[in-house]
């Protein structure tokens, strides 16, 4: 009897997983949405700002601002986004697989690799071997820039003062709510921006001076690029944990079929075990 | 009828797109003085000043935005306003802005050493161009 007993406790605890696994997944859904609106209001700004750096590029002034310049690579800076909570699948420990080829390579190119690390699961994950220079955590469900303002000029000045020689930046791109792909992107030196092309020669008129508009312009373009990257892989935390929510579910459901099949038997089993006990013991009487 | 020349605008901040549209007419601060961009600029490129920025569609419609600096881009048809942060005029909030700018200048005119001046002076312009922005506001509703 005891074994009936032991089943009937599994299968009511494994419905109240059911239950918390099921509400994670509606808060994750609606939690989503909001997300990928983040993600799509401010990927204007992105998009605007881009252009205008990719006319100026093309503009024909003489000014060779340094985030524009390559220099050879001995150190290279790398922002690593990843998220603040766990329950999101795998998505974190693919962002770290795929990260730690490129540092395998880097380590036998014998560059050195200086660490950002945006959101706590990339603090804890790198902070046993990784470098790292600057940190964020703690987030939250909507960031703004000046969250990341910090940790961002940590990572220009370093550049700035040629301790790095290049910026990339890693995090997961949304592709949509099944897909999420880690993805690499060069931040620094800046790489050539594709625009429509303006006329053969023209120029703007730069008020005060291009110089100080230029460093003030392309420090906003990389922030703007970092905060874009942070709203994706918030999206792609939010759909992630969405779907391994809904696989938990799932099982936890069939888990419980399999386990009331089992648990029906062995009542079946003990009542037939009874039966037959009263029935042996009447006849040997 | 000839068709208004006209000229596309963005204003966006990091976080939202504020206005988009075509636009008659407009008018921002810059760090030389006031801007005012009708159809067919030269192209510019400029540091906004916290300020309003003060706009006509074609449909003769006014509006005006408070930014708090960023920059601003003007080619022939286009205007790009990346504002670091931008309100619309009817959010801000009156009383709460005179509050910042008294305890700005207070702070300015305290004798104490520690006070940060760079910081404290900034925001002393940003409650000013706000009031600023809601005065202009207030006298565009009296026509």
């Amino acid at each position: 009897m005891s074994n009936t007993k032991e089943i009937r406790t599994k299968i009511t605890s494994i419905e109240s997983t059911q239950k918390i696994t099921k509400a994670m997944e509606m808060v994750a859904a609606s939690k989503m949405r909001k997300a990928q609106q983040f993600m799509k209001k401010s990927r204007s700004y992105a998009d605007c700002i881009r252009n205008i750096v990719g006319h100026l590029a093309l503009a024909s002034t003489s000014y060779q601002h340094i985030y524009m310049q390559s220099r050879p690579v001995k150190r290279i800076g790398l922002i690593v986004v990843s998220t603040d909570r766990g329950l999101c699948g795998g998505l974190n420990t693919n962002t770290f697989k795929y990260l730690l080829k490129f540092l395998q390579a880097w380590r036998e190119a014998d560059t050195e690799v200086d660490l950002c690390t945006l959101g706590y699961k990339a603090d804890v994950f790198f902070k046993k071997w990784g470098n790292v220079i600057a940190s964020k955590k703690h987030l939250g469900e909507a960031p703004s820039v000046n969250d990341l303002i910090g940790a961002i000029k940590v990572m220009l000045s370093a550049y700035e003062s040629s301790d790095i020689d290049q910026l990339y930046i890693v995090y997961n791109c949304f592709i949509n709510t099944m897909t999420q792909k880690p993805i690499m992107k060069q931040l620094l030196p800046l790489e050539p921006i594709e625009s429509d092309a303006l006329g053969q020669y023209w120029d703007y008129i730069y008020e005060p001076s291009p110089e100080s508009l230029l460093n003030g312009l392309l420090v906003r373009y990389i922030e703007s690029q970092i905060y874009q990257a942070v709203l994706d892989n918030q999206a792609c935390e939010q759909a992630a944990r969405m779907v391994a929510m809904k696989s938990a579910t799932d099982n936890a459901g069939s888990l419980i079929d399999d386990l009331q099949l089992i648990y029906n038997k062995a009542r079946q089993a003990a009542i037939t075990q009874e039966i037959s006990e009263i029935v042996g013991g009447a006849s040997a009487v | 009828m000839m068709m208004m020349p006209s000229f596309k605008c963005y204003i966006v901040s990091f976080e939202e797109i504020l206005f988009s549209g075509e636009l008659a007419w407009l008018s921002v601060i810059g760090t030389q003085g006031e801007i005012g961009i009708y159809p067919g600029h030269t192209p510019l490129l400029t540091e906004i000043c916290p300020g309003p920025a003060h706009l006509k569609t074609t449909d003769h419609e006014e509006k005006i935005f408070y930014l708090s600096g960023g920059y601003l881009e003007i080619l022939p048809r286009e205007v790009k306003i990346l504002a670091d942060t931008a309100l619309r005029a009817d959010d801000i909030d009156e009383r709460r802005a005179e509050e910042a700018r008294h305890a700005a200048e207070k702070q300015l005119l305290s004798k104490q050493d520690q006070v940060n001046y760079a910081q404290v002076a900034t925001e002393l312009a940003e409650a000013a161009a706000l009031l600023h922005t809601i005065r202009r506001k207030n006298r565009m509703k009296k026509f």
